[in-house]
């Protein structure tokens, strides 16, 4: 016998199924007067600082269909690169910038839709800058464990060019399928990402 | 302090695979590249704070925050536990939701349409935040079983559905939670995507007599693990070259 290292297991995942709205998003599927408001809708106020973005996409499985039961969760970092949370040491992030967020794929057409602001650089372990991104994390029915990937800007080439992370992908084909395109949609700058689970245009997921 | 490595590589030979056929919709949600391992970023290593000021006072009472006209019905049950990490430390703060059938094994749900009745009563979603020891509790009925549509006759075990936030987005988590001694979940096609039978094991709350309400409710315990991390020891010794 030898001494025993670490103690527990994390617990196994499991599917989200078709009804995490009910736990996340009650309201959104009609159970009422629960709780006031379902979290993550709104990311920013009038005084957060940064420029006001739309992000929209769609959910696609294997077949091209898109997912109408998915749940889409966002976290970012505020306008200057800093993260809302007690794990950033680096400074103090916008106090009017959560940049956490969450909504469900539409159930008629499986689009999702946040509005946030585009985020600033924060650094790769060794200092580098990593260009601009959001995490995105999906769960839905069929997803045994939830599915992590970043976004990126298409208007941050130069950026993307030297980001550390993309670099790590050995396929340059792939790296497109996280870079979201950015277009002018009723005055507001939209970035349009679309997630391919599988299949040709595979987005590419992180084992975080 | 510990908490600020980066987090011990997740053990996927201990959830599911992605592709699991005898689930079928994972056939077409599943990726069929490996997923890129990447060293946790400050993007990982953070995540969301929930103030308590999020939640109101029944949102961990499910017996009471949608009932209309009295109590649901079905067995009452607490629940509670404590979320901790790998390195066994209570995760403090950590919010949970949590939802589940009602005692028919029905969702309130515009999309569901199992012919078990509706309890006008059940509402059938909560949350909490864990205290400073990472302890948490709640009140509801025990759900029923349901059947779905996967083979033609297949029923899921009575489970509670868990969103877990940690505290660092590398820690995101949702699963379920079963009943011990429940035979159908032996025979379930999701709770069998787990290949490893004590990982599954680990989602089974234990039946808690000592802690049980007398002339009340029955007490299951259920912790939950998420992720740990690494000592900053050697991170600082690995990194300065
Ligand atoms: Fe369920």
């Amino acid at each position: 016998m030898v001494q025993k290292l670490r103690l527990l297991k994390e617990s196994p995942s499991q599917t989200a199924g078709p009804y995490v709205h009910i736990g996340t998003n009650p309201n959104w599927v009609e159970i009422t007067g629960v709780w006031q408001e379902d979290l993550g809708l709104v990311l920013v106020d009038p005084e957060t600082k940064g420029e006001r973005i739309i992000i929209k996409g769609r959910v696609f499985d294997g077949a091209g269909d898109p997912l109408k039961d998915a749940l889409i969760e966002i976290w970012q970092a505020d306008a200057e690169g800093l993260y809302n949370s007690p794990q950033e040491k680096r400074g103090k992030a916008d106090p009017h910038f959560v940049g956490w967020g969450r909504q469900p794929a539409d159930g008629m057409t499986g689009e999702y839709r946040f509005e946030t602001i585009k985020p600033g650089r924060a650094p790769y372990k060794d200092g580098r800058l990593m260009a601009p991104h959001i995490t995105v994390w999906i769960v839905a029915r069929g997803i045994n464990t939830g599915l992590h990937t970043r976004m990126y800007f298409s208007d941050e080439e130069a950026a993307n060019a030297k980001c550390p992370v993309l670099a790590r992908i050995a396929h340059k084909a792939r790296v497109p399928t996280l870079v979201a395109t950015r277009a002018e949609e009723n005055g507001l700058p939209t970035y349009t990402f679309d997630i391919h689970i599988q299949g040709e245009k595979e987005t590419v997921f992180f084992d975080i | 302090m510990s908490d600020q490595g980066s987090f011990y590589q997740r053990d996927r030979s201990w959830h599911p695979l992605a592709f699991t056929p005898s689930y079928k919709t994972s056939v077409l949600r599943s990726p069929q590249h490996p997923l890129l391992s990447l060293e946790n970023t400050i993007s990982e290593l953070t995540g969301p704070v929930f103030g308590h000021d999020k939640l109101g006072p029944l949102d961990n009472d499910l017996l009471r925050n949608f009932a209309k006209t009295g109590d649901p019905i079905g067995q009452r049950i607490v629940v509670y536990g404590r979320v901790l990490d790998e390195n066994a430390r209570p995760v403090p703060g950590a919010l949970l939701e949590f939802w589940q059938a009602n005692a028919g094994g029905r969702y309130r749900h515009k999309k569901e349409t199992y012919l078990a009745a509706i309890d006008p009563n059940f509402g059938g979603c909560g949350r909490v935040i864990t205290d400073e020891e990472g302890r948490y509790w709640f009140r509801t009925i025990k759900p029923g079983a349901y059947p779905w549509p996967n083979g033609v006759n297949d029923w899921r075990p009575a489970h509670i559905h868990f969103s877990v936030f940690g505290h660092a987005f590398a820690q995101r988590l949702i699963t379920q939670m079963y009943f011990e001694g429940d035979p159908m979940i032996w025979q379930d096609p999701i709770v069998a995507t787990i290949p490893d039978k004590s990982a599954i094991e680990q989602l089974v709350a234990a039946l808690d007599r000592q802690n049980t309400l007398p002339m009340d409710a029955l007490a299951y315990k259920f912790d939950i693990v998420l992720r740990g991390r690494r000592s900053t020891m050697f991170e600082n010794h690995m990194e300065g070259n």
